[in-house]
C-alpha cells in the first residue's frame, strides 16, 4: 500500500514537474514554432500548432537583410570578455570577504548589491558622456567594462556564498605547508570551488548574453550584439511576427544549446551548498 | 616591363587603394518596417550613383530608436550622421539647434513640389530640417461587404454620428464580427494618437492658450463617453491592449467592419498575401463632428542630418537621394506602384500611374485636410494634430493615456480618468515652467 502510493505521488509530481517545465518552455517552442511560418499564419485565429505549411523564408530573408555573424561575434566576444574580466575582480574580493571578514564586510556586500536597485536609466546620460569623452562609444572593449561593472556584485556574491562553504581549515593547513597567498587561490581555494566558479560564469554569461539596455543605448553599427539584432525586426506599426520570431530563435539558440549541455554543471552550482 | 610602366601601375595601385581608403562611411539610423526595408535593399543604386560613400544601417525598433537617437543627439555622442525621426522630434530638435537646416539641397531636389501639410510639419522658422521619406494621415478602413449587409452606404466624409450606426449595425458578436476596431493601448504614439486627434474633432483640446491643461471641459467628456460607449458596444474584447498591430491582424482576419488608423495600413489590409478581406476594403476620410476638424493625424517619417556629424556633405547627398522623385520611381520600377513610399511629394499623386493605386487619393485627402499649425476648433499655443511638439508631452500623454486606457478597460469611471489627467498635466506643466 505504502508502496502504491509512493508511486502515484511520483507519477503525479512528474506529471507536475513536466507540467511546469513546459509552462515555462512554452514561449520560447512558440516562438521557435512562429518562426516557421508564413505572417499571415503567425496572426491566424485560431493558431496552428503544428499544422501549417513549414517554411524557411523567415531565416532567409532574416539572413539576407542582417549581418548575423557579425552580431553574433560581438555578442560572444562582450558576454564572454566581461564574465571573465568580472571573475578576475571577483574571485580575489569574494576570498578577502568570506576568509578574512572585516568589521564592514557585511556592508559593503549590501552596498554592492544595492547598486543593482538603481534603474540603469539614471545613470546613461553620464556613463554615455564619459564613453563619447573617451571614445569607447560603438566599442565592445566599452561594453565589456560596463557589462563587467553591471554584473559585478552578482558574481561577487554567488562566488562569497560558494566560499563561505570551504571551510576555513583547509586554507589554513595549506598555510602552513607553506602556501602563499596567491597559491593558495589559486591551488586550494579555486579547484574546490570549480563548481561554484563554473556556474557562477555560466549564469553571467546568460546575463551578459541577454542584457539589453546598455548593449542597445550604448552601441550603433559596429559593437552591436543580438539583441539590436532582434530589435531590429520588432515594428509597432507592421505585422512581422514570424521575422521577429526568426531573429530571435537565431539569437537564442546558441545560448539554449550552451544551457542545455551545460545544464548539470549549472544545477550542481546554483545548488552547492544548499543542503547541509 | 620598364621602369616607367611599372611606376604607372605602382601609382594606379595605390591611386585605388587610396579611394577605397577614402571611401566616406555614413550611419544611418532608421525604423523597421516596410518602407525603410525596401530603401535598404535598393541603395546600390545610392552607391552606385556615389562611389565614395559607404552606408551602415541601424535598424531599430520604432521606441529603442527614439530613445537611442534622442541620447545621442542630445549628448553630440556623433554616432549617426543620418537620423530617421518624426513629425514629433522636428521643431523640439530644430528650436535647440540640433539639426542641420536642408535648404540648400539642389534646385533639381525641388522642393516645392513636397506636400505643403508635410513640408509644413518639418519646416520651423522658414528651414527644412528633415526631408520626408513617407507621409501618413489616418483614415477609415471599412469592409463594404459588411456595410452593404448593414444597409448602410459610407460616404467620403462620413461623421462620428455615422460610424457609431454603422459600427453597432455591422456588429455581430457571435460571428466574432466587430464593428469598429480602435487603438486602446496605452501610449503616446498609441491610443493618445487616436484620442487627440477625434478630440480635435470634437472641439476639445489639451491647453488653451495660457497652457492651462482642458481636460475638465465638456469636449473631452464627450470625446471620452463617445469613444467607450462605442468601444462597449461595437468593439473587440480586450480592446484596451490593442495597439496598431493587434487591429491590423483582427481587420486582416475578417474580425472588424471598420477601423481607423494610419493611411499605411491600407497598403497591408489590400494585399491579398496577407489579408483575408484584401478585395473587400474601402477607404473613406476620418469622421468628424460638424466642427470644422477631423479626426485625422498627420505624421512623416523623416531623414535629418544631427548637427554633430563630420559628414555632412555626404549625409546630405544621401537624404537627397532617399527622399527624391527618383527614388519614387526606382521602388515603382522595382516593387510596384502600391510599394511607393507615401505623402511626400504632389508628383506622386499627378502621376496616372500612381492614381490607380485604391488608396492614393484617400491618403492624399487625409494629409491635405490635417493641418498642424491649426489643429484644433479653438486656437492653441501649440503645433501638432494627434501630439503637443514639447518635449514634456511624451511623458504626460504615456500617463494619460493609461487612465483613458483603464476607462476602456472599465477599471476607472470616465470621470475620474479625467480628473486624475487634468491633475497629473497640471502637476507635471508647473513643473516645466509652463503655468505656476
Amino acid at each position: 500500500m505504502a508502496r502504491s502510493i509512493s508511486r502515484r505521488r511520483q507519477v503525479v509530481v512528474t506529471l507536475l514537474a513536466w507540467a511546469i517545465g513546459l509552462a515555462i518552455f512554452f514561449p520560447i517552442l512558440w516562438t521557435i514554432l512562429t518562426s516557421f511560418k508564413t505572417e499571415a499564419e503567425a496572426i491566424a485565429s485560431p493558431p496552428s500548432l503544428f499544422m501549417f505549411d513549414w517554411t524557411l523564408e523567415n531565416y532567409g530573408e532574416v539572413q539576407e537583410r542582417s549581418n548575423y555573424f557579425r552580431h553574433f561575434s560581438n555578442s560572444v566576444i562582450i558576454s564572454l570578455g566581461s564574465t571573465l574580466l568580472g571573475l578576475l575582480i571577483a574571485i580575489p574580493a569574494a576570498w578577502s570577504m568570506a576568509f578574512v571578514p572585516a568589521k564592514r564586510t557585511k556592508d559593503i556586500l549590501m552596498w554592492m548589491l544595492s547598486t543593482k536597485m538603481l534603474p540603469p536609466v539614471g545613470v546613461l546620460i553620464p556613463i554615455y558622456l564619459l564613453f563619447r569623452d573617451t571614445g569607447l562609444l560603438d566599442t565592445r572593449t566599452g561594453l565589456v567594462i560596463v557589462l563587467t561593472l553591471v554584473n559585478l556584485p552578482i558574481i561577487i556574491w554567488m562566488l562569497f556564498t560558494y566560499f563561505r562553504e570551504i571551510p576555513g581549515e583547509i586554507l589554513e593547513a595549506s598555510r602552513m605547508d607553506g602556501a602563499q597567498l596567491w597559491d593558495e587561490i589559486i591551488y586550494v581555494l579555486t579547484p574546490m570551488a570549480i563548481p561554484g566558479i563554473a556556474s557562477t560564469l555560466l549564469l553571467n554569461v546568460i546575463l551578459a548574453w541577454n542584457e539589453a539596455f546598455w548593449t542597445l543605448n550604448l552601441t550603433a553599427a559596429k559593437a552591436a550584439p543580438l539583441t539590436a539584432f532582434i530589435a531590429s525586426y520588432s515594428s509597432p506599426e507592421g505585422l512581422f511576427y514570424a521575422k521577429l520570431s526568426a531573429a530571435s530563435t537565431m539569437a537564442i539558440a546558441p545560448i539554449l544549446i550552451l544551457g542545455w549541455f551545460s545544464q548539470k554543471q549549472l544545477v550542481r552550482g546554483l545548488t552547492f551548498g544548499a543542503v547541509k | 616591363m620598364n621602369y616607367f610602366t611599372r611606376a604607372l601601375m605602382g601609382a594606379s595601385a595605390l591611386s585605388l587603394l587610396a579611394t577605397g581608403a577614402m571611401a566616406e562611411k555614413i550611419t544611418i539610423a532608421t525604423v523597421n518596417n516596410g518602407d525603410m526595408v525596401r530603401m535598404q535593399k535598393l541603395t546600390d543604386d545610392f552607391t552606385a550613383k556615389n562611389p565614395g560613400i559607404e552606408l551602415e544601417w541601424v535598424t531599430l525598433e520604432e521606441n529603442i530608436l527614439r530613445q537611442r537617437v534622442t541620447t545621442d543627439i542630445a549628448t553630440k555622442g556623433g554616432q549617426y550622421d543620418v537620423m530617421t525621426i518624426g513629425t514629433y522630434e522636428v521643431p523640439i530638435w530644430a528650436k535647440q539647434d540640433w539639426l542641420v537646416s536642408l535648404n540648400d539641397l539642389p534646385e533639381s531636389y525641388d522642393m516645392d513640389d513636397l506636400l505643403p501639410a508635410i513640408r509644413g510639419g518639418l519646416t520651423i522658422g522658414g528651414e527644412l530640417y528633415a526631408a520626408p521619406f513617407y507621409g501618413e494621415s489616418s483614415m477609415v478602413m471599412y469592409r463594404k461587404d459588411l456595410m452593404e449587409k448593414a444597409g448602410l452606404e459610407m460616404p467620403d466624409a462620413p461623421t462620428w454620428d455615422f460610424i457609431g450606426k454603422a459600427a453597432r449595425a455591422m456588429t455581430d458578436k457571435d460571428n466574432e464580427i466587430y464593428g469598429v476596431c480602435l487603438r486602446g493601448k496605452a501610449g503616446w504614439g498609441e491610443n493618445m494618437a487616436l484620442l487627440t486627434a477625434t478630440a480635435n474633432s470634437f472641439g476639445a483640446r489639451w491647453f488653451d492658450m495660457d497652457w492651462k491643461p482642458q481636460f475638465d471641459g465638456d469636449a473631452w467628456k464627450n470625446t471620452l463617453n463617445f469613444y467607450i460607449d462605442l468601444m462597449n458596444d461595437a468593439g473587440p474584447p480586450g480592446a484596451s491592449s490593442n495597439g496598431f498591430n493587434e487591429n491590423l491582424s483582427l481587420f486582416q482576419s475578417g474580425k472588424c467592419g471598420m477601423w481607423i488608423d494610419a493611411t499605411v495600413a491600407a497598403s497591408f489590409v489590400t494585399n491579398p498575401k496577407d489579408s483575408q478581406v484584401a478585395d473587400k476594403v474601402g477607404f473613406a476620410l476620418a469622421p468628424d463632428n460638424g466642427l470644422g476638424k477631423r479626426g485625422n493625424w498627420l505624421w512623416a517619417w523623416s531623414l535629418a542630418i544631427p548637427a554633430g556629424t563630420q559628414k555632412q556633405d555626404a549625409a546630405k547627398k544621401f537624404v537627397e537621394w532617399a527622399t527624391s522623385k527618383e527614388y519614387l520611381a526606382l521602388v515603382a520600377e522595382n516593387e510596384g506602384w502600391a510599394n511607393v513610399p507615401p505623402g511626400t511629394r504632389t508628383s506622386l499623386y499627378e502621376n496616372p500611374e500612381y492614381a490607380k493605386v485604391p488608396f492614393a487619393k484617400m491618403t492624399l485627402d487625409s494629409i491635405n485636410s490635417a493641418d498642424p499649425n491649426n489643429p484644433t476648433v479653438d486656437p492653441v499655443p501649440y503645433v501638432g494634430v494627434q501630439f503637443v511638439a514639447i518635449p514634456e508631452f511624451q511623458g504626460i500623454a504615456t500617463s494619460v493615456g493609461q487612465q483613458f486606457s483603464a476607462a476602456l478597460a472599465g477599471t476607472v469611471s470616465v470621470d475620474d480618468a479625467l480628473a486624475s489627467a487634468q491633475s497629473l498635466t497640471e502637476r507635471e506643466m508647473k513643473r516645466a515652467g509652463y503655468i505656476k
